[in-house]
């Protein structure tokens, strides 16, 4: 499948990008990002106009670049204000600057089209940067396509097999799943509800519950870059009051940001966001680790399987089985934005 | 109306149930041709038109 171009996708965390220079690849474009002394994120394309070195191997001098190789300075806005030993300053002397947009502690970059950048587009995470959560967080290079983490993600079934003994437990494969496309919003939505499970580690752990527990997954997927699954485990019988609230349930909003680098590599953002034991370092550390191994797991598994789908012919056919509805649901509207990116008119000037 | 397209898993069977927003409901054997039928709105094929296999 393409990339899916004309949409805002995370290139890093706000704490990442300040005052050094941080390289990313997004969608195959090489990026600079950095944070202006007012305290903007600014996103420019990687190479200088002259001889095409990275401008993340330079310097920062106040909020203008200066190319590490001969000295080419460039504003936030991508242009070019002062060359080397000369007055003029050609005119096509400027970098692509990316809009970028920062909420819930996620810095956002529109790949695609600038005119058509609208910040009211970006899905939120709120949990990420709220002060009732406490929230663990990572990035892992993953070296496989992203179209690999979304299948991943979008079938928890696998947690059973690939990830037992951390989240994985029988009754994941085992429970029923409903799954919506939801066309007007933009979302894919899979729920998994289990009202007697056993309690893995990574809850046993961390919520202190002893015994069997109700543990729901809802997954809401904003294609192409969100994921966030909604858990809630509480003790087996505990549910929401009928009020609506839930005092008594355990919740943690477990996020993924799955941006393209390049054809056969993914940025693998993925933050635990908890409303029990707030600010506890142990618990804390404790998610963080446990769900790195985790995320570390399905790294080894996509990595390889990368390497065995590259190997194949063409048209080569997979088997797919209800525990699937999700992923196909996925796959589907990426192939439509896709499809309604590729035929976007030009924009009216 | 919100158009949502909804997969249900029948409970104890292997079968899947899809239900469109227009009130439109079928069976299948496969997601694959579950979606099909569910996306195919309005014209939602009689249920033995379906093939299952092909995305
Ligand atoms: S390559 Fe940047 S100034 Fe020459
Ligand atoms: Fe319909």
């Amino acid at each position: 499948m393409a990339f899916v171009r004309n949409q805002w996708y995370v290139a890093a965390y706000s704490a990442e990008v300040g005052r050094a220079l941080l390289a990313r690849i997004i969608l195959g474009e090489p990026l600079v990002l950095y944070r202006t002394s007012a305290g903007q994120p600014a996103a420019l394309a990687d190479r200088c106009v002259h001889r095409h070195f990275p401008l993340s191997a330079s310097q920062l001098d106040g909020d203008t670049i200066v190319c590490g190789y001969h000295g080419f300075s460039y504003g936030p806005d991508g242009r070019c204000v002062a060359v080397p030993g000369q007055q003029r300053i050609p005119r096509t002397a400027r970098v692509s600057a990316y809009p970028a947009a920062e909420q819930d502690s996620l810095v956002w970059v529109w790949i695609g089209d600038p005119e058509r950048a609208d910040p009211g587009l970006i899905p939120r995470a709120p949990w990420l940067d709220d002060a009732g959560y406490t929230t663990v967080r990572g990035m892992e290079p993953l070296a496989a396509r992203y179209e690999l983490l979304v299948d991943n993600l979008l079938d928890l079934s696998h947690e059973t097999y690939l990830h037992g003994g951390y989240i994985g437990t029988p009754e994941v494969a085992d429970t029923p799943i409903s799954t919506e496309i939801d066309q007007e919003q933009r979302v894919i939505r899979v729920s998994r509800r289990m009202d007697n499970a056993a309690c893995p580690p990574f809850y046993a752990q961390s919520t202190g519950i002893g015994g069997r527990i109700v543990r729901w997954q809802d997954i809401e997927y904003y294609p192409p870059c969100l994921y966030v699954l909604h858990s809630r485990v509480a003790p087996a019988g505990v549910l929401p009051r009928p009020d609506g609230t839930d005092p008594d349930g355990f919740h943690v909003e477990v996020v993924y940001a799955i941006t393209p680098s390049t054809e056969t590599s993914t940025y693998d953002f993925w933050a635990v966001a908890r409303d029990f034991a707030p600010g506890d370092t142990d618990v804390s550390a404790f998610l963080h680790d446990s769900n790195r191994t985790v995320v570390l797991q399905d790294v080894e598994a996509l990595n390889m399987l990368e390497r065995v789908i590259a190997a194949e012919p063409p048209g080569t056919q997979e088997l797919s089985i209800n525990i699937d509805t999700g992923g196909l649901a996925a796959r589907r509207m990426l192939a439509r934005l896709a499809e309604e990116s590729a035929c976007l008119p030009a924009p009216v000037p | 109306m919100t158009r949502v397209y909804r997969i249900e898993w029948v409970p104890g069977t292997d079968r899947l149930r899809g239900i469109c927003h227009c009130g439109a409901a079928g069976e299948a054997h496969d997601p694959v041709s579950m979606w099909q039928w569910l996306l195919a709105h309005p014209a939602h094929p009689a249920p033995g038109d379906l093939r299952p296999g092909t995305a």
